[in-house]
């Protein structure tokens, strides 16, 4: 596998040489919270390549710069037709005039030298009508493969400083590649980079696999496969692509599982006797421990952040709902009250909000709520919307959406919590199951 | 003859010992997992009424479920009481009971749902003293429809609890 190879060299290293200027205090900052926005008009010249072989590279880094900021949907580029600055030349002042009579708020330049096997990137953000520049220019250096993560890495770190949200470009997504018809279709393990590029497969398409779930650390994944016929529980290692199945009693089903955040412990669902409960296993002695123990189904369990609390769904009301409970088991709160079915819990990673499927006359959508129930928000609707997974900063949900009928087709959608900025991820296959990993190191 | 019954017996536990991944009868064969429809030929001679085509054809191998309920129908219990009589007449057959659910619903909750039909099948067939050790149950959830439109007349076939016949004594 050639996932990890690829970028470990990546180094983050401190700023060039060109002091502070000013902090940010002009308009340039983008509060997500407000109800209507105006998505930001920057510019961003292509980088400039400092040596001849970094030419390609560097008008590709700055699309791909581009792309990641115009796909959060709170962004608009400027084309280069519209410039009237001469080529900006990275080392030189800027001309805030020449930018500002194009409106453009946000300027990102760039460069970028490839030597041997080094590709090393400097980028600068300017807050156009402040006449300032946000921060210091930053250097990234890496190897030629790796360019699409130097990208992910100088957009998130744009993004970050305009939005005050955590970065999440340069992160990877885990899912179930599919294809063929809905009653034969074929489910191979997949991962990709967040924006669809870098695919490779994980499993063969022989056997039914479920729900694959990262680990906080990325390195491994588990995921249900019907190999031996039931479905059981695997983990998967990202890197060697080895795999051991981790819960195979007899007369048992195992499914639904998911990493506790310490990435040593895993919660799942397991069924005996035709009833699904949950329980947690040690990974390091293989013990598990049952959480619920009643007649009903408790399943698509959740780890909070912090690791001390559960969130997951039961129908032991009569109708399929959403409680959370310790980790430990015990009294579980249901938290899920309106109208309808409420399924796939998913805790969002700073801890705020829960993510949902929710299923309410004929119709499934994606939602969030508080983690006390309060201020349910549903972001989409479809005839089938389902199995949310959160992006690194807790801004962004991924989900799968099936269309309906003999030719339905599973493909990967991203929606911004807002309920704003829809968009079809692409995968070169149909897509189901998401699971979003933590931005990278 | 009691002699023979003890050798019927026996056979049994090896065969099942040795058999992880069954092989299988009937019409899920290589149309995947228990979607057959009804009328496919099963292994044998439909005629034969210890035929697996038989079971299939003429007990019915399948019974049917209301939107999220796993509560067996009087029209169910009356085709597994068929099954179970053939089953007992039968005694060289284990069987692989499949519990589906429409598209209706999410993944695990599907998954679980399947399993607890699959499961009221089998305590029904052992209430009727097919042995446990003849009964092993799956759940498919919703990945293994039988019909793929997206309406009622298609999810009502979709909910479903399959018996599938698996290799025993004879194979």
């Amino acid at each position: 596998m050639m996932i990890r190879t690829v970028l470990i060299a990546l180094t983050l290293m401190v700023g060039l040489a060109v002091p502070l200027k000013a902090q940010s205090q002009g308009p340039l900052r983008i509060e997500i919270t407000e109800g209507v926005i105006e998505p930001l008009p920057f510019a961003i010249p292509a980088f400039e390549a400092e040596n001849g072989a970094a030419s390609d590279v560097a008008r590709q880094l700055s699309a791909l710069i581009a792309a990641d900021l115009i796909g959060t949907g709170l962004f608009r580029e400027i084309p280069a037709s519209a410039f009237i600055a001469a080529p900006q030349r990275f080392d030189l002042p800027v001309q805030y005039a020449d930018w500002k009579a194009i409106n453009a708020q946000a300027l990102i330049t760039g460069s970028a030298a490839l030597s041997g096997n080094s590709l090393t990137v400097k980028f600068r953000l300017y807050d156009v009508f402040s006449g300032a520049e946000l921060g210091n220019g930053l250097q990234f250096k890496g190897t030629p493969e790796g360019w699409r993560r130097i990208g992910h890495k100088v957009a998130d770190a744009v993004y970050a400083r305009i939005t005050g949200e955590g970065p999440y470009f340069d992160s990877r997504v885990v899912f179930v590649s599919e294809t063929g018809p809905k009653d034969a279709r074929s489910k191979r393990l997949a991962i990709m980079d967040y924006d669809g590029a870098n695919v490779s497969f994980l499993t063969g398409g022989e056997d039914i696999v479920l729900a694959p779930r990262f680990s906080p650390a990325a390195d491994r994944v588990l995921y249900t496969s019907y190999a031996s016929g039931f479905p059981r529980i695997y983990m998967l290692d990202v890197g060697s692509n080895k795999r051991q199945v981790l819960d195979s009693q007899d007369g048992t089903m195992s499914f639904a599982p998911r990493f506790a955040p310490d990435g040593r412990t895993i919660v799942y669902s397991l069924a005996r006797g035709g009833n699904t409960d949950i329980f947690t296993m040690d990974l390091q002695s293989g013990q598990s421990r049952r959480l619920t123990s009643s007649p009903s189904i408790e399943t698509a369990p959740s780890f909070a952040p912090d690791g001390a609390s559960i969130v997951f769904e039961s129908d032991r009301s009569g109708s399929q709902q959403l409680y959370i409970m310790s980790a430990s088991g015990g009294e579980a709160r249901r938290i899920s009250h309106g109208a309808g079915r409420y399924g796939t819990p998913v805790w969002s990673p700073r801890g705020d909000l829960v993510a949902f499927t929710k299923q309410n006359k004929g119709r499934f959508h994606i939602g969030v709520m508080r983690t006390d129930g309060s201020e349910e928000r549903l972001l989409t609707a479809s005839f089938l919307d389902e199995g949310p997974t959160w992006s690194p900063n807790g801004r962004v949900i991924m989900f799968h959406r099936e269309t309906q009928g003999a030719a339905g087709r599973s493909a990967l959608y991203s929606v911004d919590i807002s309920g704003r900025n829809l968009r079809a991820v692409r995968t070169p296959e149909g897509g189901s199951d998401p699971s979003w990993s933590p931005v990278q190191n | 003859m009691k002699l023979a019954r003890h050798i019927v017996v026996l056979g049994t536990v090896l065969a099942l010992a040795a058999c992880t991944n069954p092989g299988r009868f009937g019409a899920d064969g290589l149309g995947g997992f228990g979607s057959g429809a009804a009328g496919q030929s099963g292994a044998g001679d439909p005629g034969d009424p210890g035929s697996a085509a038989y079971f299939q054809q003429a007990v019915g191998d399948r019974v049917l479920f209301l939107v999220d309920q796993s509560t067996l129908t009087s029209e169910a219990q009356f085709v597994l009481d068929g099954q179970a009589s053939w089953l007992l007449s039968n005694p060289d057959y284990r069987v692989l009971i499949e519990g589906h659910a429409d598209e209706q619903g999410t993944r695990e909750y599907n998954l679980a749902l399947g399993a607890r039909r699959a499961n009221a099948a089998r305590e029904y067939l052992l209430s009727k003293g097919v042995p446990a050790a003849r009964l092993e149950t799956v759940s498919f959830g919703k990945e293994r429809p039988l019909e793929v439109c997206s309406n009622e007349s298609c999810y009502a076939k979709n909910r479903r609890a399959v018996t599938v016949l698996t290799a025993g004594l004879s194979s």
